[in-house]
């Protein structure tokens, strides 16, 4: 009895009225011995039910990697030299993060839904209270953020979905050669106004796969095991070249 | 050719890594240094992560070093018994080193510590090697004989021992106490510690340089060989692919070293030495005189 009023109850809330029905070109991205990146197509379609309403739809997909802390340092000259003085803890900045959409961010998103949906980058990056000495801690988050840009792990792709008749969507987003392992949280935001008028979210795996698993994993579970193979690979191969080159010289 | 590697997390050039490690390798094998000195910076540059950087430049130093001392075993120019020595100062050193290192990143700026020492050593070191064998170069061209053998205060001390391979008679004392002084350095600064020994090994012990460069070798082994196991049971950051990598071009590199430096006379081995000691000790001084381009840096949570 109780089932069947649940049930009538959410028949009962309204159907959304436009839904994302997302395609990706792979769920899952092994990292082999001879990864060097990856393209990823993220595409799809609008679903609705009621006419399309008059202002314009527009798409933001935003793939994050998995957080972890940071602590990021700044060099000051003291004395002459340039050492580190500040450092201030980032508690949460994903590995990765890209973010693309169908146009300029500031036309296509609006501030307050960025607040609540954490979309942007900047917004994507949590400072911990920095101590109160430290002069500028917002300086240190967009360090962060200047410096994983440049190294493309964090990628801000305006006008990088392209959306035909309001309905079908696609983007492709290149995932760079060093990247880390995890659950990459892909979410798909669809935006009339800058207002978010859908989501959708859905997780691409990226694990290790082979011998790269083998080997990461013995080095965590079997560290000692780990450290004597390394060394004996060591002896091996330093003996091995002494060998090869006595036995060229004999030759 | 792109190889992932999968502890450092990063993507990077196969032949590149053989490169360097062919590099290395040669100067390990004619200087009988690890060249974790040169190596640790350079991996930093192709975007290997520092913790890994440096633990695996341990265990690649492991292949390089025995790799020469095979070849110089063979030459008989490694006084085992001085390496035995300055080994046990050397790993007495070391392990007081991990507990100075403790203490100072308990008080920070572990890691400007270590640049100023490495500019101080390199630059001492490098500058006495410089003009000592500058001064000898001109002294054998003129057609003086080199005073090596001079009778000084070390002379004197007691418990005195036979280095046959070396054609010493003097006290394991100031062996024991070079070993001990480059065993916390090397664990400070994270290296072999090559490059302090062998100019210790000639000048404050008189050792022939033909035999210093193997003696070097033998006991840089042991103390990489201690660094690996620990970075590997406590941080996790050795990274077998790319050791593999390094070291393929490093024992190699090491056999060719070796050769080049037989057929070197001793003073321009120990210029050569001087000149690359200094050029890296310029380079670090540079670093810490000039206005980086970046001014922050990120690290991980804890580490230093």
């Amino acid at each position: 009895m109780l089932r069947l009023v649940l049930i009538l109850c959410l028949a009962a809330l309204p159907l959304k009225a436009e839904e994302v029905v997302l395609g990706l070109s792979a769920d899952e991205v092994a990292i082999t011995a001879t990864f060097d990146g990856s393209e990823l197509l993220v595409f799809g379609a609008v679903k609705r039910e009621a006419p399309i309403p008059d202002e314009p739809l527009e798409v933001i997909v935003a793939i994050a990697g998995p957080s972890v802390p940071l602590t990021v340092r700044r060099k000051e000259k003291k004395l002459g030299i340039w050492v580190n003085t500040d450092a201030v803890e980032v508690k949460e900045a994903p590995s990765f993060y890209a973010v693309a959409t169908t146009g300029p961010l500031k036309e296509v998103l609006a501030q307050i839904e960025d607040l609540r949906h954490r979309i942007t980058i900047p917004k994507a990056i949590r400072l911990v209270g920095a101590s109160p000495h430290v002069s500028n801690p917002q300086s240190f988050s967009q360090a962060v953020i200047r410096i994983r840009k440049k190294n493309n792990t964090y990628q801000l792709l305006e006008g990088g979905v392209v959306l035909d008749q309001q309905t079908l969507f696609r983007t492709s987003i290149k995932l760079p050669s060093n990247l880390t392992e995890g659950a990459y949280a892909t979410r798909i935001f669809l935006t009339r106004n800058g207002y978010v008028v859908s989501q959708y979210e859905t997780t691409i795996d990226v694990r290790k796969v082979g011998l790269e698993r083998w080997l990461y994993n013995l080095s965590r579970e079997q560290p000692m095991l780990y450290g004597l193979m390394s060394l004996a690979i060591a002896i091996a191969a330093g003996w091995g070249a002494a060998a090869a080159f006595q036995f060229l010289r004999r030759g | 050719m792109q190889i992932y590697l999968p502890i450092a997390e990063v993507s990077v050039n196969a032949f590149l890594l053989l490169g360097l490690g062919g590099l290395v390798g040669i100067l390990s094998g004619m200087f009988g240094v690890g060249g974790g000195f040169l190596m640790t910076p350079l991996l930093f540059f192709i975007g290997i992560p520092p913790a890994v950087a440096v633990a695996t430049e341990a265990n690649q130093i492991v292949a390089s070093s025995f790799s020469g001392v095979l070849a110089h075993l063979r030459r008989k120019t490694v006084d085992l018994r001085m390496g035995t020595v300055l080994l046990i100062g050397g790993l007495v050193g070391a392990a007081l080193g991990v507990v100075v290192f403790n203490y100072l990143k308990s008080l920070g700026q572990v890691d400007l510590l270590v640049k100023l020492c490495y500019v101080v050593f390199l630059g001492i070191i490098g500058g006495m090697m410089f003009v000592e064998s500058l001064r000898a170069i001109r002294n054998t061209r003129s057609g003086k004989a080199p005073k090596r053998k001079k009778h000084n205060w070390v002379h004197g001390l007691p418990f005195k021992m036979r280095f046959r391979t070396s054609g010493l008679y003097i006290s394991v004392i100031p062996p024991l106490i070079v070993g001990v002084c480059v065993g916390i350095l090397a664990a400070i600064m994270g290296v072999g510690g090559g490059f302090i020994m062998v100019p210790a090994m000639i000048y404050l012990l008189g050792m022939p340089t033909k035999v210093v460069v193997g003696t070097s070798l033998f006991q840089i082994i042991f103390v990489t060989g201690f660094t690996t196991m620990l970075h590997a049971t406590t941080n996790y950051t050795v990274d077998v692919a790319l050791a593999v990598l390094l070291l393929i071009g490093g024992v190699v590199g090491a056999q060719v070293g070796t050769r080049i430096g037989t057929r070197m006379k001793a003073e321009q081995l120990r210029i050569l030495l001087a000149m690359m000691v200094l050029a890296v000790c310029a380079k670090l001084a540079l670093d810490l005189l000039i206005m980086p381009s970046e001014l922050y840096s990120i690290g991980a949570v804890g580490g230093h």
